[in-house]
């Protein structure tokens, strides 16, 4: 135990004593926090619309009213010829054109039913969806609006009015939708996470690359209090800049704390180890520091993208979700997001801790046994 | 000019020889390229919904039916009540439920008003809104065709989606890969390879010979310039042939604006290096300070769009952010340089800027 104890203080000083990189890994995460959680959002404003109206009557004004009404669209021209249009398109002038056809007032009053075009620059895909469903909720709006107060034509003979939908929707666990309440659980892992595995990563094989390592290596010390002593300076670091970036979450963007933080440490206790035990495994199969950092590249961009942090688990392919059941960010950003925002249990997040705890055991198994002390 | 070439051979000779390294350079981006182009897709699917019905008729069965054969919806089950709800939507296991009166066969018919609830879970609100607007548009259709003859009066949207009209993930997600990919990888191979010699004191005796700075800088990068165009069209033929991602504008305009991109973010590790005294510094900076704003900065996954207007003028920053507007716009709208020349002067500018504070720091250690 001793042992162990000697060789923590023997990092913590060598991490201390290193100015620069003790500055890098508080203030990185700080900073990113800080600023990257304004970004995570596809919360589309004022999208740019360019309105090519051939009606021009009353009823086609009021619906490029409607449109420029809500906060969603910004009217940034109107009328442009077919080229115009394409050339708006082609340089991002524009996000979506809409095409007003002639004759659609005298449609509406006489068939009840108009159609309008929207043409939209599908280049970044979920944003499009979301501009697409803005502009077909303001349509059935404006449709709903118009069905009271348009005269009719046809419409006189008594027939039933068919039954309204009232259709009510209602967001559960986020009611004022605020998506830094979801992000910045994300963003603090993810930032916890990439110091950690970079920290571990590097370590080892740094030692191996100026050759401390074979003095280490001449020590009675065994493989398990080798390791040992290499993950708890990290893991204390680790919980450090997971804590302040707890604090900043709760004092800076308001997160709610509806579940037990109890419960929120327990999991980042056993997560942590998990990544500084993959970092250190790392860390024994790579040969130069540079090896390691590109492995933990991979490894981190596996993470952080198949993890369900800014994408949703549920679309992607099969095999690739069986892959995430795998990824401990998955479970602890689960985790983090269901304590937190929704104030879930343990009978909910206990499943995904004991997991994580597997994960945890298994991967320093793995890094002690994958460990040599002797070089070839 | 033969010392320089002699210098060069040395570096590549360095590079061949770590066979192992030189493996992980060179295949590293197509693999997560592959990987990421299949795995993660920006749009949402497969969202599973319950549908709580307390009494099936014909015009429910209807709804269902509709909903177990959208590609958007995983009908996970169909409840007589709204009573495990709760519990479902806790632990994650639905994300939206949909929940019917009783008799709406019989509403319909009499033109009673049809309450129907949509319960969306909506701790994230970027997926809670997109999933509220596919179901909103799944009830309402069904709602108009179940209705007898049309009284409402109706706009419909015939929505023409211009450059993707599938709204294929793979084709918007790859490109952007490449940004990503590209610019971590070469910013990290350059900034470890001149701090590395630093810390292992070779560095000095460059320094000493009579090789001015700027060439040895030079000649460390001009073989990662290679590896790297090498990797990139590798990460190009995967994306044509496995993705199917459309190549609309000129091949060569894409492989210039590749090799002009790859030069800024070498220049970038450049940088980095000179300010970094260890590789463990360089490898922080590299990736924990240039990772994450990549990622969210450049419109790889979130929209520009939606950022607020003091974190667009930061993003503006961000070369990813130009080299993906240019990657999208060739590859995807068939852009040519008419149209990207503006891009295309930013990144010039930005190497330039790179390569002179580069080099100056370098200059400046000497003395």
């Amino acid at each position: 135990m001793r042992t162990v104890w000697f060789l923590v203080r023997k990092e913590f000083l060598q991490i201390l004593r290193d100015h620069t990189t003790m500055v890098q890994i508080f203030m990185i995460p700080v900073v990113q926090l800080l600023v990257l959680a304004n970004a995570a959002t596809f919360d589309l404003k004022r999208t740019r619309l360019l309105v090519v109206d051939e009606d021009r009557t009353t009823v086609s004004a009021g619906l490029v009213q409607r449109l420029e009404g809500g906060r969603q669209f910004r009217v940034v021209r109107e009328d442009a010829s077919a080229n115009e249009v394409e050339k708006a398109l082609l340089e991002r002038e524009v996000t979506a054109v809409i095409h007003i056809p002639r004759r659609f007032e005298e449609d509406l009053v006489q068939h009840r039913h108009a159609t309008v075009q929207l043409v939209l620059n599908a280049e970044e895909g979920a944003a499009t969806g979301i501009v697409q469903s803005n502009a077909n909720a303001i349509l059935a709006a404006y449709a709903a609006e118009l069905n009271l107060t348009l005269p009719t034509v046809r419409n006189a003979s008594g027939v039933t009015h068919p039954a309204p939908l009232d259709l009510r929707t209602q967001r559960r666990f986020n009611p004022t939708r605020n998506y830094k309440h979801y992000m910045v659980p994300a963003l603090m892992v993810a930032l916890t996470t990439i110091i950690g595995l970079l920290l571990t990563a590097q370590n080892i094989t740094r030692e191996y690359e100026i050759g401390t390592l074979e003095q280490l290596n001449v020590t009675p010390m065994t493989k398990i209090q080798f390791i040992a002593a290499k993950l708890i300076p990290f893991w204390i670091i680790s919980l450090v800049i997971f804590t302040i970036g707890l604090v900043i979450g709760r004092l800076v963007f308001g997160i709610p704390m509806r579940g037990s933080l109890v419960l929120v440490y327990l999991a980042a206790i056993v997560y942590l180890i998990v990544v500084l035990g993959l970092g250190l495994w790392i860390s024994t199969i790579t040969r130069t520091q540079q090896q390691a950092m590109f492995v933990a590249f991979f490894v981190i961009l596996i993470f952080l993208l198949m993890g369900g942090l800014f994408t949703p688990v549920e679309s992607m392919p099969d095999w690739a979700q069986l892959v995430a059941q795998a990824n401990p960010v998955k479970h602890f950003v689960f985790v983090m997001r269901a304590v937190l925002v929704k104030g879930a249990g343990l009978d909910t997040v206990g499943r995904p801790i004991l997991g994580l705890a597997i994960g945890g055991f298994a991967i320093l198994t793995l890094a002690v046994h994958r460990y040599r002390k002797t070089t070839a | 000019m033969k010392a320089f070439l002699g210098f060069v051979r040395k570096e590549t000779l360095h590079l061949l020889r770590d066979r192992q390294t030189l493996a992980i350079l060179l295949l590293l981006p197509p693999l997560q390229v592959l990987i990421f182009g299949f795995a993660v897709r920006t749009d949402v699917r497969k969202i599973p919904i319950v549908l709580v019905d307390p009494a099936p008729d014909v015009a429910t069965l209807e709804l269902r039916d509709r909903l177990a054969a959208s590609e958007r919806f995983r009908l996970l089950a169909v409840a007589p009540s709204t009573q495990v709800l709760d519990a479902q939507f806790r632990s994650g296991s639905i994300r939206q439920a949909l929940v019917l009166p009783r008799d709406v066969e019989r509403r319909l018919g009499r033109g009673d008003s049809l309450p129907i609830q949509l319960l969306t879970d909506g701790s994230d609100p970027n997926t809670g809104g997109i999933m509220q607007g596919y179901a909103t548009a799944v009830v309402q259709r069904w709602y108009t065709d179940a209705v007898p003859s049309g009284n409402g009066l109706r706009i419909d949207a015939s929505s023409r989606l211009r450059y993707n009209p599938t709204l294929e993930s793979s084709h918007l997600f790859v490109p952007g890969l490449v940004a990503f990919v590209l610019t971590i990888m070469s910013a990290m191979m350059t900034a470890i390879s001149i701090t590395r010699e630093k810390e292992t004191g070779t560095m000095e005796m460059l320094l000493v010979s009579p090789i001015r700075p700027s060439a040895i800088v030079a000649g460390k990068v001009t073989p990662y310039v290679v590896l790297a165009f090498v990797s990139v069209l590798l990460v190009l033929i995967a994306a044509r042939t496995v993705f199917q991602v459309p190549q609309r504008g000129s091949l060569a305009l894409l492989l210039g604006e590749c090799g002009l991109y790859i030069l800024t973010a070498l220049a970038l590790g450049i940088v980095i290096s000179t300010q970094a005294p260890t590789q463990r510094t360089a490898m922080i900076f590299a990736l924990a300070g240039l990772m994450m704003p990549t990622m969210l900065l450049s419109g790889f996954i979130f929209p520009l769009d939606s950022l607020p207007v003091w974190l667009r003028a930061i993003s503006n920053v961000v070369p990813a952010r130009w080299f993906l507007l240019i990657v999208r716009g060739i590859m995807i709208k068939g852009a040519g340089l008419a149209t990207l020349w503006q891009e295309t002067l930013i990144l010039v500018g930005m190497t330039a800027f790179f390569l002179i504070v580069g080099s100056r720091k370098l200059a400046i250690r000497l003395g």
